[in-house]
């Protein structure tokens, strides 16, 4: 059988953030109009793989995923061996414009799941003029947390294990198996205690109830999908938050869970093409 | 229904490989009837239906019968396709020693899904 290669490519970058240097992995694929993509709490950019692998995105589009710091195969910064790793939004917001800036991109389009979809909803508020569009995967304006999350870093409980176990229900029922166990794979090979720092952001930090209705679509527009597995991110929450933004445009994936453009990216894609052809209409 | 956990979850030697070092007892709670499941080495050895005096356990899954029912159907709607799932809408109690079912938790979340309508033995 003969080798055959993905369209992607992938580089490190040296950055400074948060006045600390940092060694980032970002991966691309694709021509045209940046498309920036934020993963999920735990897990890195392979998730949007699929993307990267789709002429009708790449055909048109720049897609750019980089690993957060501590994720995937980026480092954590010096020193990490005595710190406990806690995300906040300030640090994620830094982290996406800097990194954006960075790689040069004019008005990225940003898409973010889950926390990526948190802090979308935050830039959307705080920086619209940074992006032509900004689409919030299983984005709700906050989660309350539904166990205890220290069974995510502590010596008695294998970490990967847990992680790959905790999120294992938010993928939806009908995702094909090997999309699913790599989705899961992701979480199981996260270092310790990432997952639990960024739930910090999830749970806690990022708690934007009391402004996201603050959003002004017209500076910046937005659209919401959300997966109707998901019950960290409910559609209902979805929908309030859609509800509560004049001009933001939502979307309920039948079938799909909290990993949309990783568990099943062909039946994602049947949500995602629709939304950059309006956002290229604009 | 439930005793039928015993032998699904034998059946499958991935899942009893998985657990092969998990040693315990938990209660198994559906609405008003408990069940005590006991697990030497990720093989069920048995499952005794309550009610009992004093049932000795690590830990508790506490349901009424139409959450577990829910559970248990063969394609379970949103909400209801994951113990965490019910954890979340606060449907489903899990309470004791919790580091156990935390430790193992693919391994209790795929045996009890064994009792679905329609799930491979």
């Amino acid at each position: 059988m003969s080798a055959r290669f993905e369209p992607i490519t992938g580089r490190y970058m040296h950055l400074d953030l948060f006045g600390r240097p940092h060694r980032i992995y970002v991966e691309e694929a694709g021509e045209g109009t940046p498309l920036l993509c934020l993963h999920t709490a735990g897990s890195d950019g392979r998730q949007y793989r699929g993307l990267m692998n789709d002429a009708r995105v790449t055909g048109n589009h720049r897609v750019i995923a980089f690993d957060m710091p501590w994720h995937g195969k980026s480092s954590p910064p010096a020193g990490w061996h005595d710190e406990e790793y806690q995300l906040t939004s300030a640090q994620y917001t830094t982290m996406v414009l800097e990194i954006s800036a960075a790689l040069g991109l004019d008005r990225p389009i940003l898409i973010g799941c889950s926390i990526g979809g948190r802090i979308a909803l935050h830039l959307a508020l705080e920086h619209p003029e940074s992006f032509r569009a900004i689409i919030g995967l299983q984005a709700g304006a906050h989660v309350d947390p539904y166990y205890d999350l220290n069974f995510l870093h502590r010596a008695d409980v294998h970490g990967g294990e847990v992680c790959g176990a905790i999120v294992s229900g938010l993928v939806g029922p009908d995702a094909p198996d090997k999309e699913r166990w790599e989705t899961l794979w992701h979480y199981m090979q996260g270092g310790p205690g990432v997952f639990k720092g960024d739930l910090y952001f999830y749970k806690l930090d990022g708690d934007i109830r009391g402004r996201v209705a603050q959003i002004d679509t017209r500076r910046c527009p937005l659209f919401l999908l959300s997966g109707e597995y998901d019950y960290s991110c409910t559609p209902e929450e979805t929908l309030a938050v859609a509800k509560s933004i004049p001009g933001c445009e939502v979307t309920i994936m039948k079938g799909l869970g909290h990993f949309p453009m990783s568990e099943d990216p062909q039946a994602f894609m049947t949500h995602l093409l629709p939304v950059l052809e309006k956002i290229a209409g604009n | 229904m439930i005793e039928t956990l015993q032998q699904r979850v034998n059946d499958d030697q991935g899942l009893v490989r998985r657990g092969r070092y998990l040693t315990t007892s938990f209660l198994l709670e559906v609405g008003a009837t408990p069940w005590l499941i006991s697990i030497f080495e990720g093989r069920i050895v048995s499952v005794t239906r309550g009610p009992f005096v004093m049932p000795s356990s690590s830990f508790a899954l506490r349901a009424s019968e139409q959450e577990w029912q829910k559970f248990w159907s063969r394609r379970p709607p949103p909400g209801s396709n994951d113990l965490l799932a019910l954890i979340k809408r606060r449907t489903l109690k899990a309470e004791g020693n919790l580091q156990i079912f935390m430790s193992h938790l693919r391994y209790f979340k795929e045996a009890l899904a064994k009792l679905r309508e329609g799930a491979a033995a």
